[in-house]
């Protein structure tokens, strides 16, 4: 079974959605970079990424990290806010009822776009 | 550079220009009101040629479907043929029947629709005088009303405004719309409601509630109605009657100065967070001031509620003239 069904597929996606954005939003460590964004289009870009790192079908693209995440770079987004973001999405699908395996396979997922969302 | 043929006339248009832009500097009246892809005034049809990618963001699909395109959102890339003749098509007549004041600067203006409307209470519909002005307003009556609602604020200096104040009984417009997101969904019926808002802001969270009572609304409803201070509330005594008559409504007006009976005094987001420090499971319907709105929808997430369960619809205020044209 693919790693995305094992998850719930994309009704566990959705549940992750606000959960996910909620955290983000609450850590002061990463907040700043929400400022000001309009919610309804951060929350389907998350769950695009959700998506992604869940194993599900997607067609998100390193140019697309790149360049979504190009101004954040400027305005200091580094590794370790990359590893907040690893951090939640664990927390997250623990949550929802996944195994260290399997969260591990996600974290890996998150981890092969680090370079282009630091546009390095 | 593409070529833009509007109404049968070639209009220069540069790289990166909005149709809207190109149209106005050719001295096309284009009616248009927030620029921002919200109030829809700038509704063109394209007639050949592909809608602009965005351009139709937010549009119902029967007018997406038909080739309509919003002229503060359509960049064109590619060659284009558009007709504004066609845009009236979407919209509908009415006839201004009642001004009356609700306070101190707000009146509640009352138009007669030349057709039935089909809307959702709380939703907003574009105003344009025949002038080409144009401005958004949210609905306050209910479906089936035989006049549609608005609460206005009469603005110093505002243009559409200070034409209602004067009281243009007779006069016809033209209504297009309706749009926007903030309205009562029946399957909520047992869910606890927080209606929050300022200013004319009251207007759909008076139509949302009315709408959710009639929809027989088991869930409390809580309303809290924010304004500087009490000469800013209106419709006090009605909001009254309704929670009187209504166990499971409750009516809170707010104000920054000013203290009288009854009224709290904060502003309204301290109020409403203040009293809700958890929001899971409940409907939030939030309107007014678009900073208090984005700030109070981030809050309302914070406390817990489901983005899907926050209906804002912030209120966007025409550019000053000379500011933004």
């Amino acid at each position: 079974m693919a790693l995305f069904d094992e998850l719930g597929g994309a009704a566990a996606v959705d549940k992750a959605v606000d959960i996910f954005y909620r955290r983000m939003l609450a850590d002061d460590r990463v907040a700043r970079f929400f400022e000001g964004v309009d919610m309804d289009k951060q929350a389907a870009k998350q769950k695009a990424f959700l998506t992604m790192v869940m194993g599900g079908p997607h067609n998100y693209t390193g140019k697309d990290m790149r360049t979504g995440h190009a101004g954040l770079v400027s305005k200091g987004l580094n590794d370790t806010h990359v590893d907040v973001v690893i951090e939640h999405l664990g927390a997250v699908l623990k949550e929802l009822g996944a195994t260290d395996a399997q969260i591990g396979q996600v974290a890996a997922l998150a981890n092969s776009v680090r370079n282009d969302v630091l546009s390095r | 550079m593409p070529a833009l043929r509007c109404d049968g006339q070639s209009v220069p248009v540069e790289a990166g220009e909005s149709l809207l832009e190109a149209l106005l500097k050719a001295g096309v009246p284009l009616p248009h009101s927030c620029r921002a892809g919200a109030c829809q005034s700038c509704l063109v049809k394209v007639t050949a040629g592909e809608p602009p990618a965005g351009s139709q963001v937010g549009l119902r699909p029967a007018l997406a479907q038909q080739g309509f395109v919003l002229g503060c959102l359509a960049r064109p890339e590619h060659d284009l043929e558009i007709s504004t003749d066609a845009a009236a098509a979407a919209s509908i007549r009415g006839t201004i029947v009642g001004v009356t004041p609700l306070s101190r600067d707000v009146v509640l203006v009352s138009i007669s629709p030349s057709e039935p409307l089909s809307y959702r209470a709380g939703q907003f519909l574009t105003v344009l005088r025949d002038d080409g002005l144009a401005r958004s307003y949210s609905i306050a009556s209910l479906p089936g009303s035989p006049y549609l609602d608005f609460h206005v604020r009469v603005l110093p200096g505002g243009r559409m405004s200070q034409w209602f104040a004067s009281a243009p009984v007779g006069s016809d417009v033209a209504l297009r719309g309706p749009n926007g997101e903030c309205f009562y969904d029946p399957a909520a019926v047992d869910m606890p409601l927080v209606l929050a808002g300022t200013g004319t802001g009251l207007a759909p969270l008076w139509a949302v509630l009315h709408d959710a009572l009639r929809h027989g609304h088991r869930g409390p409803i809580d309303l809290l109605h924010g304004a500087r201070d009490p000469e800013g509330l209106y419709l006090v005594d009605a909001l009254e009657a309704v929670a009187g008559t209504h166990p499971n409504v409750s009516y809170s007006p707010c104000v920054l100065t000013g203290s009288v009976e009854r009224t709290t005094v904060g502003a309204l987001d301290d109020v409403v967070f203040g009293r809700y420090s958890n929001l899971a499971g409940h409907q939030v319907f939030l309107c007014g001031d678009p900073t208090l709105v984005q700030k109070m929808k981030r809050r309302a997430f914070l406390a817990g509620a489901r983005l899907a369960d926050i209906h804002a619809d912030a209120f966007v205020t025409a550019p000053k003239p000379g500011v933004a044209s």
